[in-house]
C-alpha cells in the first residue's frame, strides 16, 4: 500500500467527512435535509479567499472567521428556509425545497459579488513547508485539514453527549413535541443546530479551497452528492458514521486510481457505497427505527 | 455538474437579451442593403455605411476570462481600423454566457439584423451548435478561438483564424522531445470534455510519431480540482515529462500539486495551459510548463510590437493569445471587405477565401482551401514567471 495515496485519501476524505458531519447533524436532530449546506460550503470558500486576499488575514486566522460566517448563514437558513414552514404537514419536503431555493440565492449572490471565475488564495499565503512522512510528501495545509477535522468532530461529539445544549438536541431528535413539553426551547435548539452544522460545512469549504487552491461556484454541487452518499452509508443520522463514511469514500477514490484506473474512480467509489448499503441497509453505524444524534 | 437551479436565472437573462437585441435590430434595418457596397478597391475602398460586425463571446460563465480578452482585442482592432479612411466598422458584442443555447440565440439575432459577418463563439462546444445557423442563412463566420477539429467542415461560410490543436501539438511534442530528450512520459487528460479529449488524441498520436513511450494514461473530470492521487500514480512511473490536456481551471491546481508532490519534470500542456493566469495563480510551480501556442507574444514583427504597446496602453496589462487572435480577425476581415470593396455577406465570404500571406499579429497568415488559417506556431516554456520561446 502506497503511503502517499493513503494520506491523499485521508486528506480529501477528512473534508468529505467534515462536510457530511454538518449535513447529518441537521438530519439527525431536526429530521430535515438541508440542501443549502453545499451552498454554505461554496460561500465559505469565497469568503475565506476574500478574507485572506483583501482583509490581509493569514489562512489560519481566516478559518475562525469563516466558522462564524457559516454559523450566521445557518441562522439565516433556519429563519428563512425552515422555521416559516415548520407547522406544515409536509414540512419535510417544503423545507427541502425551500433550502434548495435558498442555496440558489446564495450562489446567485456569490456570482454577483465575485463573478463567475475561479478564485484562488494569493500564491504567497501558504506556508512553503512540506513534510516528509514515511517517504510521502505532505503540506502544512493537509496536516491542518486532518487535525481540524478531528478536533471539530470530537468537539461536536462532546457537545452533543455532554452538554445541556446537546441534551436539548437529543431530546428534540427523539421527539420535538415531547421536548417542548419538558421545557426545551425547540426553536432555539433548531437554530443552534443549523448554526453549528453550517459552521462545520463552512470550515470544510474553506479547507477544500485551501487544499486545491481554487474555489468555483460549482464546487458545492460537486460535493453535494458525495456528502449525501456518505451520510447514507454512515447511517443517515450518525455522526461517527459520517466521519468514517467520509474517510472511506476518500480512500476508495484514491485506491481506485491506484489499483484499477483513474477512469473508474466514481464508478468504483459509488459502487462500493452501494454494496455497503446492500449488505447493511441501515448504514455502517445506523440503527433501525431508532433516531440518534 | 450544473444544477437546474441556474436554469431559471439563465432563462430570465436570455429573455432580456433577446428583447434587447430585437430592439436594436429594428433600428438597424435602414442602414443595410446597397450602402454596404463601396467604390474603389483595396486601400482606396470607400464604403458609406458602417459595416456591422457581430461577435458572440463568452463574457460570463466558465470561459469568461477568454471572452473578455477577445472583446478587448476586437475593440482595439476596430478602433484602429476606424482611424483609417474609407471603411468604418460597427462592432456589436453579445454574451453567450458560455452556454451553447444562448450562443444559438445570439447567432439568430445577428443573422436576423443584417450583420455582415459574425465572430465567435468562444468555445468549440458552442461553435458546433451556433455556427450552422449562420451557414444556413449565408452569413460568413470567422472563428477566433475554436481549436477543435471539424469547425470549418460545417460549411463554406465558416472560417477560422485560430490554429487547431492538430496544428500546434505535433510541433510542441516534436520540439519538446528533442529539447528534453524525452523517452517515456505520463499522459493526463479530462475525458468528459470534447476539447480536451480531442487534444489528448493529437498528443497520443504525436508522441507515437516521435517514438516517445507512454507509460501511463490517467483521466480526470473537468470539474476536478484534487489531482494528488493521479499525480502520485504519475510520480511512481518516473516519467521524463507529464503531458496534460486540460483546461486552465484544471491546469493551475494540477501544476501546483505536481510541484508539491515533488514532480519537477517539464509539464507539457495543451492549448488550455496557454494562459498568463497560469503564472499569476500557480506562481513558481508554473516554471517548466511547456505549451504550444498560435501566437508568439515575444515576436518582434512590427504588427505585433505595435499591438503589444497599444493593448498595454488601453487596458493596462499584456494581451494573451485570445486577444491577439481577436485582433488578427479584424485585420483579416478588413482585407476581406476591401477585396471586393463591399460589406455584403457573400462578398466578404469571397474575400475571406482570398487571404494569402497577410501580415498579422499572429505572423504571416494564409487561409487555406479548408478555410482554416495557416501560420507558424510557437512552443513556449515558462521561465522566471513568463512565457519564453523554447529551444
Amino acid at each position: 500500500m502506497d503511503i502517499q495515496q493513503l494520506l491523499n485519501g485521508l486528506f480529501i476524505g477528512s473534508i468529505y467527512a467534515l462536510f457530511a458531519i454538518g449535513f447529518t447533524l441537521v438530519f439527525g436532530v431536526l429530521d430535515r435535509l438541508n440542501l443549502a449546506h453545499p451552498a454554505v460550503f461554496t460561500v465559505a470558500a469565497f469568503v475565506g479567499i476574500e478574507l485572506v486576499e483583501v482583509g490581509g488575514l493569514s489562512i489560519w486566522a481566516a478559518l475562525p472567521v469563516v466558522f462564524v460566517v457559516g454559523g450566521l448563514l445557518g441562522l439565516v437558513i433556519e429563519r428563512v428556509a425552515f422555521r416559516p414552514l415548520k407547522g406544515r404537514p409536509d414540512a419535510h419536503f417544503a423545507g427541502l425545497i425551500s433550502s434548495i431555493a435558498l442555496a440558489g440565492m446564495f450562489i446567485a449572490l456569490l456570482q454577483w459579488r465575485y463573478g463567475p471565475d475561479t478564485k484562488r488564495f494569493p500564491a504567497e499565503s501558504f506556508p512553503e513547508t512540506t513534510y516528509k512522512v514515511l517517504g510521502a510528501q505532505v503540506t502544512g495545509v493537509q496536516v491542518a485539514i486532518l487535525l481540524i477535522t478531528v478536533v471539530l468532530a470530537v468537539g461536536l461529539h462532546l457537545l452533543v453527549g455532554r452538554t445541556r445544549l446537546g441534551r436539548g438536541m437529543r431530546a428534540t431528535a427523539e421527539n420535538p413535541t415531547a421536548a417542548r413539553v419538558v421545557g426545551i426551547n425547540v426553536d432555539r435548539v433548531s437554530a443552534t443546530t443549523l448554526a453549528i452544522s453550517s459552521a462545520l460545512g463552512a470550515v470544510a469549504g474553506a479547507l477544500f479551497a485551501m487544499n486545491v487552491n481554487s474555489a468555483q461556484l460549482g464546487m458545492g454541487s460537486a460535493i453535494e452528492l458525495k456528502g449525501l452518499a456518505v451520510i447514507v452509508v454512515g447511517g443517515m443520522a450518525s455522526l461517527p458514521g459520517a466521519l468514517v463514511g467520509g474517510l472511506l469514500l476518500g480512500l476508495a477514490e484514491v485506491f481506485t486510481v491506484q489499483y484499477i484506473g483513474s477512469s473508474w474512480r466514481d464508478l468504483v467509489a459509488f459502487g462500493l457505497l452501494f454494496l455497503i448499503l446492500v449488505a447493511r441497509p441501515q448504514g455502517l453505524f445506523g440503527t433501525r427505527k431508532v433516531r440518534e444524534v | 455538474m450544473r444544477t437546474p437551479r441556474i436554469i431559471g436565472t439563465t432563462a430570465a437573462i436570455t429573455l432580456t437579451l433577446t428583447v434587447a437585441a430585437c430592439g436594436s435590430g429594428d433600428e438597424d434595418t435602414g442602414s443595410g442593403d446597397g450602402a454596404l457596397v463601396g467604390e474603389g478597391s483595396g486601400a482606396d475602398c470607400q464604403i458609406d455605411a458602417a459595416v456591422p460586425v457581430g461577435a458572440a463571446l463568452s463574457l460570463t460563465g466558465g470561459a469568461a476570462s477568454y471572452g473578455e480578452s477577445q472583446r478587448n482585442g476586437l475593440e482595439l482592432a476596430v478602433a484602429h481600423l476606424n482611424e483609417q479612411d474609407g471603411i468604418t466598422y460597427e462592432l456589436t458584442v453579445e454574451d453567450d454566457q458560455t452556454d451553447p443555447r444562448q450562443g444559438i440565440t445570439v447567432f439568430e439575432n445577428f443573422v436576423g439584423d443584417d450583420t455582415s459577418i459574425i465572430i465567435g463563439p468562444t468555445l468549440s462546444n458552442g461553435a458546433f451548435q451556433a455556427q450552422p445557423i449562420a451557414q444556413e442563412s449565408g452569413v460568413p463566420v470567422l472563428a477566433i478561438s475554436n481549436t477543435a477539429a471539424g469547425i470549418t467542415e460545417q460549411g463554406d461560410y465558416i472560417f477560422r483564424d485560430s490554429l487547431t490543436e492538430a496544428q500546434v501539438i505535433p510541433q510542441t511534442i516534436a520540439l519538446a522531445a528533442e529539447t528534453y530528450d524525452l523517452e517515456q512520459v505520463v499522459v493526463m487528460y479530462s475525458n468528459d470534455d470534447a476539447f480536451t479529449e480531442s487534444g489528448y488524441e493529437v498528443f497520443a498520436s504525436s508522441l507515437e510519431e516521435e517514438g516517445v513511450e507512454v507509460s501511463d494514461t490517467l483521466t480526470f473530470s473537468v470539474s476536478d480540482t484534487d489531482f494528488r492521487p493521479l499525480l502520485t500514480e504519475a510520480l511512481a512511473a518516473e516519467p521524463d515529462a507529464l503531458v496534460v490536456s486540460g483546461l486552465i481551471e484544471a491546469a493551475i491546481p494540477l501544476v501546483t500539486q505536481a510541484r508539491d508532490l515533488g514532480i519537477d519534470v517539464p509539464i507539457i500542456g495543451g492549448n488550455g495551459f496557454n494562459n498568463p493566469q497560469l503564472m499569476t495563480d500557480a506562481g513558481a510551480s508554473a516554471e517548466g510548463v511547456v505549451v504550444g501556442a498560435a501566437w508568439n507574444s515575444t515576436s518582434d514583427i512590427p504588427e505585433n510590437v505595435e499591438f503589444l504597446a497599444a493593448y498595454e496602453e488601453e487596458f493596462g496589462r499584456a494581451p494573451d493569445q485570445f486577444a491577439a487572435q481577436a485582433y488578427a480577425a479584424m485585420t483579416i476581415i478588413d482585407v476581406a471587405v476591401r477585396h471586393n470593396c463591399s460589406g455584403e455577406r457573400d462578398d466578404i465570404q469571397d474575400g475571406l477565401n482570398n487571404i494569402v500571406d497577410l501580415p498579422t499579429v499572429l505572423g504571416t497568415l494564409t487561409i487555406n482551401d479548408d478555410r482554416d488559417a495557416e501560420h507558424e506556431a510557437v512552443v513556449q516554456v515558462v521561465q522566471d514567471g513568463a512565457f519564453a520561446v523554447l529551444g
